[in-house]
């Protein structure tokens, strides 16, 4: 091995420090500089519209808001009780229709189609649904069930929402159960358990906390919408009948017949509806942030 | 050039001293590195010599790796890693504040556990580098790109396909590539960060090769986890554990002959 | 895998059987999820479904003139889509002007400049303003961006560029109310910053640090690294989430309504209001009947088969990157 005798001529001479040109520092600082600026950007207009909200809203934000029903034209005071009883309901429908079936949905994909055509097709087509427009499918439920049962209903405007809930569970759903590993099942599987028993003990037990938070995330989704219902639920503004048929008075519907309303009651309850509407809405989504990195932090 | 002139180091980096009249490159003094609270290197002091390949040896966590990031000081990428003492390049301290990071990382070179291609073509991966830090005419910089590939024993299988993406080519010769992309910017020191981890042997032994014949060019220090590859293609050889420099001297000596016992140990593969 | 623990089942289903679970019970939680996953499938094909049936008359009454045609008369029946289908398209198409280089920012801001500490506080802001309803959107757009939109960018603007050739129309606003088209298009760019921002995010994300290192290791800048680096390498799934992006801007309905103006009138000015295929069904779906419904109907199936396409080609370019 050759070790010592250094007899080669001293290395070349090394270019001078300092050979970096300025221009690639400035183009770097205008990289970093640009990125944090649209960042505060965004971060500026979601704070924007929640003081907007607040500052409009807060003022409206009455006693009488939380009991009494929307006013009709030209009508002093009223309240907006009526319609976020009927988003809750609307929302709860939604999604007690929405839940079996996107988490069925989401199971079939995870568990039984894993890695068939079928379910590669069914999770493109699932894809694409969490991003159609949402108006798209207020008018195949108004085809659907508006004109055949010969009027708005609650049911049609539950059902619209339960539509764009179901992708999101689904989605949520098989991306959670994947997570699960896979020697888990097979442990299950090996001791003699059928497979419908390893999937909800084991499978869905694993992925509880992600399963709960694809639904809270769906409700947060559907409690904000407004184009599906328009020609489903349509509004009311009285309460609305204890069968959902006829049109079912709800937050977003009111917020924006209201909003563009000549009278200034109806626009002071559209802002308060819409802070109440929007905190909730951004609360759920906190929360089911939260829960999945608790989750994950286990 | 005579004798070490920048060696003033500690008594393990000097014991080597006397086997070589190269001179010191690379002088690290007192070097701690910290992940967060975790020193992960404690008072290290070893030399580098010019024109000579150093490899460092050790149990994996030991700090080969952690060492051999803070010469180009590509660990700052990460804020809770620092590292203070002082690491002289050719007498300049590569940890002082007022270093240029980026022209410190062109002008000590750096391949890694995989070979990482560009998202680029054959001839852009390393015409790259050479661009951000010299305006070479066309003529010229295709010349510096050949010679980079020859160098790296590649111009023959990429002649053809200068233009193509560095993707598609095999990974024994992705890494070949980078090894082209760092001498095309004729850095004074390459830093091999277990270069032949992801390769095949025949792979491995062209790299070592490669290796072999750029040592009467540049400096080079190489991390390896391979102790039969350390002895074949290093004249030096530093063995480290649990973040200390336990050991330095010519590979000879330290394989035939080592002073201590946890490196004969290593060595001799009672642990690690 | 699904074969394999088929057979366990099946041999173990005797010994289960007595114990709770039911064979039935087995079979009908195969079943069960089987049927909800074809669910999905049923509501594409119904929503395509309802689209042409509903269209139908539409679209065999004025056959391709209803595409060209840009006239809308509910009174004359007489009806082209051509305004609506050019609003959706510009509308959409200044979104992503404006939306993605400020969504790539962002996802360069989180995932290269963030301190760590501040990486998840700043990722939850950003997501957040994709869970803001739309018609938050719309009432922000229409009561405090459009006045002042109006006053610090329409009005002196309009002054500047006025009798100029091109900008002189492009740029010239008739009524400077503050609503039309370049506004609804800034108020899409928002609402698709956080979908382009989080995915473009998640695939610098999986770029392994090692490239990174690398690109760093020859003396590249912050710049130069994304630049050059890893927004090739990520490629082709960030122009997936900007037809992403592109689909949303497409079918948004509520903040478009609120704010492009609704008016079926074909202009060069962006400041003029106009209308997209999702404003005008919202608009008009609740009073159409006969001729007029159909027509809507007929819109909304154009709108679908392109917002399809963009997102089946969004999916196809993000997933080809995500599995290699």
């Amino acid at each position: 091995m050759d070790t010592a005798v250094y007899d080669q001529a001293p290395t070349v001479a090394h270019a001078p420090w300092g050979r970096v040109r300025r221009s690639r520092y400035l183009a770097d600082r205008v990289l970093k500089i640009t990125c944090t600026l649209f960042t505060l950007l965004g971060a500026f207009v979601l704070g924007w519209i929640l003081l907007m909200l607040l500052v409009e809203g807060i003022g409206g934000l009455s006693p009488a808001v939380f009991t009494q029903t929307t006013p009709g034209p030209g009508t002093e005071g009223g309240g907006i009780a009526n319609a976020i009883v009927g988003s809750l309901v609307l929302t709860t429908l939604g999604i007690v229709v929405a839940t079996p079936i996107g988490v069925l949905a989401g199971t079939y994909l995870a568990e039984y189609g894993k890695g068939s055509a079928l379910a590669t097709v069914i999770r493109f087509v699932n894809d694409i649904l969490l991003a159609a427009p949402s108006i798209l499918i207020g008018l195949f439920v108004y085809i659907l069930m508006v004109q055949p049962m010969g009027g708005y209903s609650g049911w049609a405007g539950g059902v619209a929402l339960a539509i764009i809930a179901i992708p999101v569970i689904v989605r949520s759903t098989e991306d959670m159960l994947r997570l699960v590993p896979g020697s888990l099942r097979e442990a299950g599987a090996a001791l003699g358990a059928p497979m419908s028993k390893v999937i909800v003990a084991i499978s869905w037990k694993a992925a509880r906390a992600g399963m709960v938070t694809g639904v809270i995330l769906a409700t947060a989704r559907i409690a904000g919408e407004t184009a599906p219902l328009l020609f489903t639920a349509l509004n009311n503004t009285f309460w609305f009948s204890p069968t959902l048929m006829g049109g079912v008075s709800n937050l977003p519907v009111t917020i924006y017949q209201f909003a563009l309303a000549p009278y200034a009651n109806w626009r002071e309850l559209a802002w308060a509806g819409a802070l109440i509407i929007t905190l909730s809405i951004l609360a759920l989504s906190v929360v089911a942030r939260l829960l999945l990195s608790k989750d994950k932090a286990r | 050039m005579s004798t070490i002139a920048l060696n003033t180091s500690s008594a393990i980096g000097n014991a080597a001293a006397a086997d070589t009249g190269a001179p010191v490159r690379i002088a690290v003094k007192n070097l701690n590195f910290y992940y967060g609270d975790f020193r992960s290197l404690k008072d290290i002091s070893i030399d580098f010599y010019d024109r000579q390949v150093t490899a460092l040896i050790g149990p994996s966590g030991c700090g080969k790796s952690t060492l051999l990031r803070t010469f180009n000081r590509i660990y700052s990428l990460y804020p809770e890693q620092r590292a203070d003492g002082q690491i002289l390049l050719d007498g300049q301290n590569v940890l002082s504040p007022s270093i240029d990071v980026n022209e410190l990382r062109a002008r000590v070179g750096m391949v890694f556990q995989k070979p990482t291609p560009f998202p680029m073509s054959i001839y852009d991966n390393i015409a790259f580098g050479i661009r951000l830090y010299e305006k070479l005419p066309k003529s010229e910089l295709d010349g510096r790109v050949e010679e980079a590939l020859r160098k790296a024993a590649l111009w023959d299988e990429a002649k053809d396909k200068l233009r193509q993406s560095g993707m598609g080519l095999s990974g024994g010769q992705q890494q070949r590539l980078c090894i082209a992309r760092t001498i095309a910017q004729r850095p004074e020191v390459i830093l091999l960060d277990e270069p032949t981890s992801a390769l095949d042997p025949i792979s491995t032994g062209k790299i070592e090769e490669l290796i072999e014949q750029l040592r009467s060019e540049f400096t080079i220090v190489i991390v390896t986890h391979n102790m039969q590859q350390a002895a074949r293609i290093s004249q030096f050889t530093a063995f480290m554990y649990l973040g200390e420099l336990v050991e330095f001297g010519p590979t000879t000596r330290m394989f035939m002959n080592p002073t201590k016992k946890q490196t004969q140990d290593y060595i001799t593969g009672r642990f690690g | 895998m699904a074969v394999l623990s088929d057979e366990i089942v099946v041999s173990s289903n005797m010994q289960a059987g007595r114990r709770r679970t039911s064979p039935f019970f087995d079979q009908g939680f195969r079943w069960a999820s089987y049927g909800s996953a074809l669910i999905v499938l049923a509501v594409l094909a119904g929503i395509i479904g309802t689209m042409i049936y509903g269209g139908w008359a539409a679209f065999r009454e004025f056959g391709l003139g209803f595409v060209t045609s840009s006239i809308w008369n509910v009174g004359g029946e007489q009806f082209g889509a051509w305004v609506a289908i050019t609003g959706t398209l510009t509308s959409a198409l200044i979104a992503l002007v404006i939306g993605v280089p400020i969504s790539i920012g962002i996802a360069i801001f989180l995932t290269q400049l963030c301190p760590p500490w501040l990486r998840r506080p700043v990722s939850t802001v950003i997501e957040l303003l994709a869970a803001v309803p739309s018609i938050i959107y719309g009432m922000w757009g229409l009561f405090v961006f459009a006045p002042l939109f109006a006053n610090y960018v329409q009005i002196p603007l309009s002054t500047i560029v006025e009798g100029m050739p091109i900008l002189g129309t492009v740029l010239y606003a008739r009524v400077p109310s503050g609503v039309g088209m370049l506004t609804a298009g800034i108020i899409l760019a928002i609402m698709i910053i956080p979908f382009i921002a989080s995915i473009t995010r998640d695939m610098l994300d999986q770029i392994p640090s090692i490239l990174r290192e690398s690109a760093y290791g020859v003396g590249c800048t912050t710049w130069e690294v994304v630049r050059h680096v890893l927004l090739p390498q990520a490629g082709v799934s960030i122009i997936g989430a900007v037809m992403l992006g592109l689909g949303r801007a497409l079918g948004e309905t509520m903040a478009v309504t609120f704010v492009i103006g609704n008016a079926n009138r074909l202009s060069l000015s962006l400041f003029d209001p106009s209308s997209t295929i999702a404003s005008r069904i919202a608009n008009e779906f609740n009073e159409a009947s006969g001729m007029h419904m159909s027509a809507l109907l007929a819109l909304g199936c154009i709108l679908f088969v392109v917002t399809f396409i963009v997102l089946a080609l969004a999916r196809l370019l993000i997933a080809r990157v995500k599995t290699p």
